[in-house]
């Protein structure tokens, strides 16, 4: 399980999820969230097109995320969500509080 | 250095005739680390052989990943020296998870339900009520420490 950040031509910065989302990685994402808000990236997309399961710290860790984002002034967007995960969102209605997009190139389009 | 989990794995005909049965038991120490590779080891030895859709796949990982984190985080409260025990069994039409620690319990009805408006914003308080929603039946036994999870397959 890893994550990875990198940016896009349009100046969004794109976090990868591989693997698990779960109690024991979740700070790993959030500290990388922090920093990249530390380097002044106010548009960020978290991308799920290679995650396997989520779990509800994963869930958790996503809403402190995107509450941070929030007060910093900047952006977030979810993409690459299969079935199954969007499941997750759904049953907890996360799915109101995130904006989800299906792909990753349609996330980018939607900043 | 090797892995602290203890894993054994029975497979057996069915006492009817009604199709094999595996039975997976695991003890993990009280470390979220441990999470992932437990999850991995039972989901594999419990379906291997069998034929088992991807929903049914994925929904086993998450009540697996969140029954462990219960039991490592709220129930031994990451005491190093407490285990936690997992026991699934795949039958013929069901899966039959139990996660039980060494805490000394909780009372499930005292959890509120996660989704109301105002809770969307907080960051816990979501995985008994994900298990709920992702199996068929969930059971606590009378001192709140042990957890039955029931899958039926599809």
């Amino acid at each position: 399980m890893a994550f990875s950040r990198t940016k896009d031509a349009s100046g969004v910065a794109i976090v990868q999820v591989e693997g698990q989302l779960i109690v024991g990685n979740r700070h790993e994402l959030k500290e990388l969230v922090q920093a990249a808000l530390g380097q002044g990236e106010r548009r960020l997309l978290i991308d799920f097109s290679r995650t396997g399961y989520i779990d509800s710290s994963g869930l958790g860790a996503l809403v402190s995320i995107s509450k941070k984002i929030r007060e910093a002034g900047g952006e977030l967007r979810l993409s690459g969500l299969n079935e199954d995960l969007r499941s997750l969102f759904e049953l907890t209605k996360l799915d109101t509080l995130f904006a989800i997009a299906e792909t990753p190139q349609q996330a980018l389009a939607s900043f | 250095m090797p892995s602290p989990l203890r894993l054994c794995v029975r497979r057996s005909p069915a006492p009817d005739g009604g199709g094999a049965r595996t039975l997976v038991t695991l003890r993990l120490p009280s470390e979220i680390e441990c999470i992932e590779e437990a999850v991995d080891l039972v989901t594999r030895h419990c379906l291997a052989g069998h034929e088992a859709s991807r929903t049914t796949r994925f929904r086993l990982q998450v009540v697996l990943s969140e029954a462990l984190s219960n039991a490592i985080v709220r129930g031994n409260q990451e005491d190093r020296g407490k285990w936690v025990d997992v026991r699934a069994e795949l039958g013929p039409d069901a899966i039959r998870l139990e996660v039980t620690d060494e805490g000394p319990g909780f009372n499930p009805a005292d959890v509120p339900e996660p989704i109301r408006p105002e809770q969307l914003d907080e960051a816990n308080g979501r995985g008994l009520y994900l298990i709920r929603k992702l199996v068929d039946l969930v059971q606590f036994n009378e001192q709140g420490n042990s957890i039955c999870m029931i899958l039926r397959r599809p």
